[in-house]
């Protein structure tokens, strides 16, 4: 019969329209309100019919992986010991893999010796030529230029803001972790803490000689359990690794700010640790207060 | 066409260099260079040895022809060269040969005569490389504009913004001051003008050349009897025009509503994609292939990184993926094939008035796969997954996303289970849905069937891929003729047409929906039992170094075959980036055979007829 | 009308506007506000040009598909004729060869017209950029009103992009013709076509294209780059660090370096000793 096709076409949108509504009835007047199970459910594979995101109202969010544009991890500001430091040292391994060259780095350098200090004195990316490819953040091997989340980027002038730098670049480290719990975990045990990677190497290098001079002084000194490593035995296993302030007069001056030091009382590191952690749950949260005032 | 076997035809492929090299002796000799396969012809006889070839040995099948230039090469002479890779359509690797000239004055003769297919393909060379050809009878630029100065792929060409030879660019580390390209340019634009430029003689040829290749002008034909005489008309589709799938441009002369002539002109988003390959190292090139079919990015990576794994399997140190690296790439590329199918279906309809409802249900189950890629590989078109030796990251746990201070609607939701409900029950729901209302649809069977025919003789001259060739009733996919990744074990049927038309090409694709799905229930349980095992083989490095040689690599893309043909020339301890990198589109070949099948019809069915090649600009243009 | 009351005052305050109204009906015209309707019935019913040009075009479409759906923005009238349509989304990476098609396209639209750069290419030539077929931006040719990067911007992305748009439109007044060509009086030029020459020429810049070519008349350096000077990184000082850079050039006792290196060990230090004092976290 001619036309049966047709009937048969308009049957379908029929269903298909009558589908949509019926997953609606489902929650009722609840459907676009904050209830996330009915989100999870229209958008998983057991949706039928359309499943609208009324975008400026919901916004979806974005898997861990998820790649935009890149940024640049830092200290958090609350952080007790550097707060604010990169953690990029200026290597430029994402300046040479990046595809399409967008990534410019000016690397640090100690004004006296002239050579290379691990801290980018300047950063820029051109976000005009990134092609979101996420190679930076993939073959960064201090885990410290990593993709973000944040896709609202809009602008109407992009003489001026479209090339990035350091500043606009860089977003503190439980950022990172609030857009990418479960990465940030995972890089965290491949590094062995929390820390950046040198720190933790610096950290490990200063325990290890710790155990070993306590080895040797065991028969002079016995039962020093708690030994906490000095400053110098930390300073040698830095400036060896890390930092390349190896001349000699650097390291005596090294050597002389570390002896004016005050020892700094050992402390319980679960307490602390806890302290710290609670800190910046307080300054997450605080931060989120923040933007959601912003934006209302 | 298939079941016409010459004796000849089950020579291997030494054999078939043997039998060339005692029938033309001093025409034919081995490429002896190193790493380098094929013969090299004298290019005087190369029309006869290619008539021979193509009769005698059998290999009917042109996939690819393309020029390299060995300019500045240490050494090598200073040479250009056109490199073929034939195939037999019965399946088998290639025989591949090439001519060489030299740079001045460069020529090379024409095998349009001996395969159609090659028609496109030497036209871009003559546009990339200044490589004439004696006997093709449209020889004009394809990709750039008539009047462009110089042949921007020869070696000694720079582009305005030309930096330096190779990335990475010294100007971005370690003091890297930021800039832009326009900055260093003396126009402020992306431009140079030659030397001996002239302003005052300037004038735009770029359409004239169009129209008088199409012999416009002079051709006053008389219609039914004496007493109505017509001019033909010329119909301009394109580049800006809502279905032509991207700013593509069809030249049309037609008498009455009737298609006299077609004229495709592309070029309109030749992005210079191979040019920049060869300033990138290596893996600097997989975000690039995304960017090729935006539709099918998945694809594209696997064959780019077959290409380079078949370079460094000449190395010592080569390791192959693992085998859940395996698992995973065919479980995304065909994934893959069923978001680009369903797109094409759907555009296919809107193309034939059905505005948008078909297109916005088949978009709806793209989304759904989409949400997938975007959890494992990080984003939903350009996913950049592969890697040499294995894939990017694992498939996830979960498909979920995080709130944060931007976006706060989270969906979670088991991946595993996801899949398994998607290709067992979503998709083939989905399927029967749409082929209960497309196929049996009086509108659809009256514009499609019978329209756009290409017989299968012809397809295969006309080095048609894909859902094109297979639709004219030719069982070619590369998973079968040259099977790579763990194709070979798995079962699945190739969907054939009959008829070559465009209703063939719909049902084509629509069966190969299906038989992907099929493959994916067999990935599945490979999926499940293979968890934890490593993804990747050796160490991931950014800095891959390959040794010396050449490499073709193809895969069955969902546009047709797709193929990376990869130069590493230079260094002798490993070269970083490719001297040659060029990619067998098969959209852009696919459209040779846009002309001859629209011929006869109406100014309406070419639209279709357009849409059922299913063309992606990124890759025909490249 | 002198302006005697005071609830007079209030009402010039309120409709001050920069529309140079005659001194007697300052005041009891309400120009801003039919700017407001002007606006809002504009931006409700934008219609875009039916034009996508490469990969991002293919994200343009999963906006426009039910899943993001823009028509809930009252743009679902995508137009394939420029001259039905006020905005172009400029979806994808500009050629030379087809910037000319485009500017073409742009002047035949109908005023009031926008243009929305999408994605990385179209604002800035993307990764394609060093390409020589490829227009390092389509603002080098047309006056772009919003700027999406990504490569490509997701959907979502882009509808932020098209709000970003519309509160541009909300913020246009119809008494300005500086800042909105479109209400100015006389016919508005159309934007000079491109020539596909030897490479691409906007005629705009004839006359340095032929400065370029006297020098190279006289034998001078044509058409080559000429490098600008080195740009300047432009350090972000704090006051502080200001102040403690002027006050240790006014002292003197030693170089600035110095102190800089003497601020670097104490951070390390600090950094060294937080590891010495957290040996796991």
């Amino acid at each position: 019969m001619y036309g049966r096709g047709i009937l048969k076409g308009l049957g379908v949108t029929i269903k298909h329209f009558i589908d949509t509504y019926i997953d609606d009835l489902r929650y009722g007047l609840n459907k676009y309100s904050k209830f996330e199970d009915n989100f999870t459910q229209r958008q998983s594979h057991e949706a039928r019919g359309a499943f609208t995101i009324q975008y400026p109202d919901e916004k979806m969010a974005m898997p861990e992986r998820f790649r935009f544009t890149p940024f640049l991890v830092v200290n958090d500001d609350d952080h007790p010991d550097a707060p604010g430091q990169d953690w990029c040292t200026s290597c430029g391994i994402c300046a040479k893999v990046c595809p399409p060259q967008c990534i410019w780095i000016v690397r640090g350098q100690d004004p006296v010796t002239k050579r290379p200090i691990p801290e980018p004195e300047a950063f820029y990316i051109d976000i005009d030529i990134c092609m979101n490819c996420g190679f930076c953040a993939e073959f960064c091997p201090f885990d410290a230029i990593k993709m973000d989340h944040d896709y609202e980027m809009a602008s109407y002038d992009r003489t001026t803001t479209h090339i990035h730098d350091k500043n606009r670049l860089q977003k503190p480290f439980t950022y990172w972790r609030s857009i990418a719990p479960q990465i940030t975990v995972e890089e965290a045990e491949a590094r062995g803490g929390w820390e950046h990677v040198d720190v933790i190497k610096a950290k490990e290098k200063a325990a290890k000689e710790a155990a070993k001079k306590a080895a040797a002084a065991e028969p002079a000194k016995p039962a020093t359990a708690d030994v906490i490593p000095t400053g110098e035995q930390a300073a040698q296993g830095e400036s060896l690794k890390t930092d390349t302030v190896d001349s000699a007069a650097n390291v005596a001056a090294l050597n002389r700010a570390e002896a004016s030091t005050p020892d700094t009382p050992a402390s319980d590191p679960d307490a602390e640790k806890a302290a710290r952690l609670a800190k910046r749950e307080a300054a997450l949260a605080r931060k989120h207060a923040k933007k959601e005032g912003g934006e209302s | 066409m298939v079941d016409q076997i010459a004796p000849e035809q089950t020579h291997t492929i030494d054999e078939a260099i043997a039998v060339l090299k005692q029938r033309f002796p001093n025409v034919v000799s081995d490429d002896s260079r190193p790493g380098y396969q094929g013969v090299v012809i004298e290019k005087n006889r190369l029309v006869e040895v290619a008539t021979y070839i193509r009769d005698q040995l059998g290999f009917d099948y042109l996939s690819s022809a393309t020029a390299v230039d060995y300019h500045g090469l240490e050494g090598s002479t200073d040479h250009l060269e056109m490199v073929y890779h034939s195939y037999r359509i019965s399946g088998g690797s290639a025989l591949v040969f090439k001519a060489q000239t030299e740079r001045e004055q460069a020529e090379i003769p024409s095998l349009i005569d001996v395969w159609p297919g090659a028609d496109f393909q030497e036209r871009e060379a003559w546009d990339l490389y200044g490589i004439r050809f004696p006997g093709h009878p449209n020889l004009r630029r394809i990709l750039l504009w008539e009047g462009f100065g110089g042949h921007p792929m020869r070696k000694d060409w720079k582009e305005p913004y030309y930096e330096q030879e190779h990335k990475p660019f010294e100007s971005r580390w370690p003091a890297g001051y930021v800039f832009r390209a326009e900055e260093k340019n003396a126009y402020g634009h992306n431009v140079q003008y030659p030397a001996d430029f002239d302003l005052s003689r300037l004038k735009d040829t770029s359409d004239e050349d169009v129209y008088n290749s199409m012999g416009l002008g002079v051709d006053v034909q008389s219609l039914g009897g004496d007493d109505i005489s017509t001019d033909r008309l010329v119909v301009n589709m394109g580049p800006h025009h809502p279905s032509t799938h991207g700013v593509f441009r069809m030249v049309m002369t037609l008498n009455g509503e009737t298609i006299d002539q077609l004229e495709p002109v592309m070029g309109y988003l030749h992005r210079n994609h191979e040019q920049i390959g060869e300033r990138n190292t290596y893996i600097q090139n997989i975000p690039f292939t995304d960017r090729l079919d935006y539709l099918s990015s998945m694809g594209n990576n696997h064959g780019y990184v077959l290409t380079i794994e078949q370079l460094l399997a000449k190395g010592a140190r080569y390791q192959p993926p693992t085998y859940r690296a395996e698992v995973i790439r065919v479980l995304m590329v065909e994934l893959q094939r069923i978001v680009s199918h369903l797109w094409s279906v759907g555009f296919l309809l809107n193309d034939l008035g059905a505005f948008f409802t078909p297109m916005l249900y088949a978009n709806n189950e793209r989304e759904k796969i989409l949400d997938f890629f975007e959890a494992t590989a990080g984003s939903r078109l350009m996913c950049n997954y592969m890697r040499f030796g294995g894939v990017f990251k694992d498939v996830p746990e979960r498909i979920y996303g995080v709130a944060n201070y931007v976006n706060d609607r989270v969906r979670d939701v088991d991946t595993m289970e996801f899949l398994t409900a998607m290709i067992n029950e979503r998709l083939p729901r989905f399927l029967d849905e749409y082929e209960h209302y497309l196929l049996d649809n009086e509108i659809i069977k009256t514009r499609c069937i019978g329209v756009g025919v290409i017989p299968a003789d012809m397809a295969i001259a006309y080095s048609c891929a894909g859902p094109l060739l297979r639709a004219s009733g030719v069982p070619y996919d590369v998973r079968r003729a040259e099977p790579y990744s763990i194709y070979p074990e798995l079962d699945f049927d190739i969907p054939t047409g009959e008829n070559g038309d465009i209703y063939d090409r719909m049902v084509v694709r629509l069966k190969e929906m299906r038989e992907s799905l099929r493959i994916l229930r067999q990935i599945l349980p490979r999926l499940e039992s293979t968890k934890g095992e490593s993804i990747y083989a050796g160490r991931r490095d950014y800095n891959v170094r390959a040794p010396l040689g050449e490499s073709y690599a193809r895969v069955e893309n969902s546009k047709g075959e797709l193929g990376f043909y990869v130069v590493s020339a230079g260094d002798p301890k490993g070269t970083q980036n490719p001297w040659r990198y060029h990619i067998r589109a098969p959209s852009f070949i696919n459209l040779t055979a846009l002309g001859p099948m629209s011929k006869g019809h109406k100014v309406a069915d070419v639209v279709t007829i357009l849409g059922s090649i299913d063309i992606v600009l990124g890759e025909t243009d490249r | 009308m002198a302006l005697t009351t005071q609830k007079e005052l209030d009402l010039r305050q309120i409709h001050d506007t920069e529309f140079p109204l005659p001194d007697e009906i300052q005041g009891t015209l309400a120009v801003t506000s039919l700017s407001r309707i002007y606006n809002w019935s504009r931006r409700s019913s934008m219609w875009p040009l039916l034009f996508g040009l490469a990969c991002c075009a293919i994200e343009m479409i999963g906006m426009a598909s039910s899943r993001f759906d823009f028509s809930r923005f009252g743009m679902e009238v995508m137009r394939a004729s420029p001259r039905q349509s006020d905005l172009i989304i400029v979806s994808g990476t500009v050629t030379k060869k087809m910037v000319v098609p485009i500017v073409r396209i742009y002047n035949q639209m109908p005023e009031p017209k926008y243009i929305l750069a999408m994605g990385a290419c179209a604002s800035g030539g993307g990764p394609f950029k060093e390409g020589y077929n490829v227009v390092s931006g389509i603002d080098k040719y047309l006056p772009v009103d919003v700027y999406v990067p990504g490569c490509p911007p997701t959907p979502q992305s882009l509808l932020y992009g098209l709000i970003a748009l519309q509160k541009k439109i909300d913020g246009q007044s119809i008494a300005n013709a500086d800042d909105v060509p479109w209400y100015g009086a006389g016919p508005s030029e159309p934007t000079p076509i491109p020539i596909l020459g030897p490479d691409i020429i906007d005629p705009r810049q004839m006359d340095i294209i032929r400065r370029q070519a006297e020098y190279a008349a006289q034998g001078k350096p044509y058409g080559v780059r000429e490098l600008p000077p080195p740009m300047e990184i432009k350090k972000k000082v704090s006051a502080k660090a200001a102040a403690l850079a002027a006050a240790t050039v006014a002292a003197a006792p030693e170089p600035l370096d110095e102190n800089r290196l003497k601020r670097r060990m104490e951070a390390l230090e600090r950094r060294r000793a937080f590891a010495t004092k957290n040996p796991e976290v």
